[in-house]
């Protein structure tokens, strides 16, 4: 499902001359498909690098990842949209468009993979219900609360049912309650079948709901899963 | 169940918001002013090559013959010098017309120089023949030895050199024609391109969202082509029409100098007898600017993209 081999990370690759320094140094594990896996450390250890590294928003400056079966560094740049469209993403704040209804930003991944309006319409609308918000389909992000927002944001990283699900400290902006319930929402999608990836320095809630941890210390890996 | 209405559906293809990004006035009124000026540099085309057109089957289709002494006898065959020449010039290839000038039509020549007595002089004046051309070619060295071996010292003017400057001078003017046009084209793609340049980093985080959701760069691109195709389409209708009526004022100007020109012609008549090219290109400004807006959009996000991964 994930494999990193040594890889490293440098924002602005490796070209120049004053090459910026190295985030991320020698990360090597293996996430097999179905497992869910907390992501720990300090602010500044790395994590959203090595979640950018899993959705694909930067590509490894050294070493060797596999997402999904393909490995990146080989999969010509055309091809990996296909490949981002199969991992979901919750971000801490949220990255709504802010100018798309809760039903229009939910909606989006599926009118990019193509799917038949119909359809959409009926697994947003649905999906948008099962997260409490079945009221507010057609209110602009700027008009929900952060809870609210939250749950459009989840919404919208599962709704084509990813086999990769990547939450960047996805419970940064909740009280104890919602963020117990963002964690069986994160727990069931598991037991289906998806590979979940949270990032948290959340230790009570990781105490909570125990589970395989990577922790990354100074850019580096200190402890497998 | 409330499913998504029509006004919801209709923000559906602004994924990236651009309507906000790249709105208002600036966009369309630039690319009007260049329709303008293409418009205008068009005119300036289609009126050298119509002049360039008027030169050559007027003038260039043109020789004046001068028989000097033209009672006198000629060498051969029997009769005036001035019959000879008339006879020789009207069995001649390639000539349509002769015509031998009146008294009263030379006076009415030489009136600008020798006033109104010009048809009262006592001076011996050679006879002035018009001579019209048709399509063929005409040896015009094999006529001029003809004619001197009939009557000596009969002058042929071919209109030759006025002829090869004027088409020199038509030319020039549709080269700066063609050169305005291409430099109006490459200001509308810069600005085109600036404008989609400000749009992408208006909305460089709506982009990153969606290329992170596995948008790929020609959705991307297609989206930003699409809007810039509609507000330059809507600058070259803009422009297109305002040319109209600078075209209307330009076929006022011009009007005394056509052939079929009349004392007073309305503006109605002025439409009419504007050039069918001129008609095409202000029907084809809002399609070449929507193709240029369209194929910078693509090309300037295309580029840009390729700094994502």
């Amino acid at each position: 499902m994930v494999r990193f081999e040594s890889v490293g990370l440098r924002y602005g690759g490796n070209g120049g001359q004053h090459p910026s320094p190295e985030v991320l140094h020698d990360i090597s594990f293996e996430l097999p498909e179905g497992m869910f896996c907390w992501l720990r450390g300090a602010s500044g250890a790395g994590k959203t690098s090595l979640l950018r590294l899993m959705y694909l928003a930067v590509l490894p400056t050294s070493g060797r990842l596999t997402l999904l079966g393909a490995d990146i560094g080989r999969t010509p740049r055309a091809s990996l949209p296909r490949l981002r469209r199969r991992i979901g993403v919750v971000f801490q704040d949220f990255r709504l468009l802010a100018h798309l209804t809760a039903f229009e930003n939910v909606a989006l991944p599926l009118r990019l993979a193509g799917g038949a309006e119909a359809q959409i319409r009926a697994d947003v609308t649905e999906l948008l219900r099962w997260v409490g918000l079945g009221r507010k389909l057609h209110v602009l992000p700027r008009a929900l609360s952060g809870g609210e927002q939250q749950r459009v944001a989840i919404a919208r990283a599962v709704i084509a049912r990813p086999r990769l699900l990547l939450a960047d400290e996805p419970t940064g902006n909740m009280d104890e309650e919602q963020a117990e319930r963002l964690m069986v929402l994160l727990r069931e999608l598991n037991r289906i079948g998806t590979t979940v990836v949270v990032a948290s320095h959340n230790d009570a809630l990781m105490n909570r709901h125990p589970a395989a941890a990577l922790r990354l210390e100074d850019g580096r890996l200190v402890r497998g899963a | 169940m409330k499913v998504p209405s029509a006004s919801a559906r209709a923000s559906l293809s602004d994924e990236l918001g651009l309507r906000r990004a790249l709105s208002g006035w600036m966009l369309p009124l630039l690319v009007a002013a260049m329709a303008l000026l293409a418009a205008l540099s068009m005119a300036g085309w289609v009126g050298s090559t119509a002049l360039s057109r008027q030169w050559h089957e007027g003038a260039g289709a043109a020789l004046t013959v001068q028989v000097p002494r033209p009672m006198e006898p000629a060498v051969k065959p029997e009769g005036t010098r001035l019959a000879a020449a008339v006879a020789l010039l009207s069995a001649a290839r390639g000539v349509a017309s002769v015509h031998v000038l009146t008294d009263a039509e030379l006076a009415e020549l030489l009136r600008p120089w020798l006033g109104d007595s010009a048809g009262q002089l006592a001076l011996p004046m050679p006879a002035v023949v018009a001579v019209k051309l048709k399509g063929a070619a005409v040896d015009l060295g094999a006529l001029g030895r003809t004619l001197e071996e009939s009557a000596p010292g009969t002058m042929l003017e071919d209109h030759g050199v006025w002829m090869r400057r004027l088409s020199a001078l038509a030319f020039g003017l549709q080269a700066c024609a063609m050169l305005a046009l291409v430099l109006v084209c490459g200001i509308a793609i810069a600005v085109i391109s600036v404008a989609t340049r400000a749009g992408l980093a208006a909305r460089r985080d709506a982009i990153e969202i969606v290329h992170g959701l596995g948008a790929t760069d020609g959705f991307i691109a297609g989206r930003f082509a699409r809007r810039a195709m509609l507000l330059a389409a809507s600058g070259g209708l803009v422009g297109g029409l305002a040319a109209i009526p600078m075209f209307v004022a330009l076929a006022a100007f011009a009007a005394p100098f056509a052939d079929n020109a009349r004392p007073a012609m309305s503006v109605q008549d002025l439409l009419a007898a504007l050039p069918l090219p001129l008609w095409g290109c202000i029907g084809a400004l809002p399609a070449v600017a929507a193709a240029i807006g369209f194929a910078t959009a693509q090309m300037t996000v295309r580029r840009w993209l390729r700094h994502l991964p």
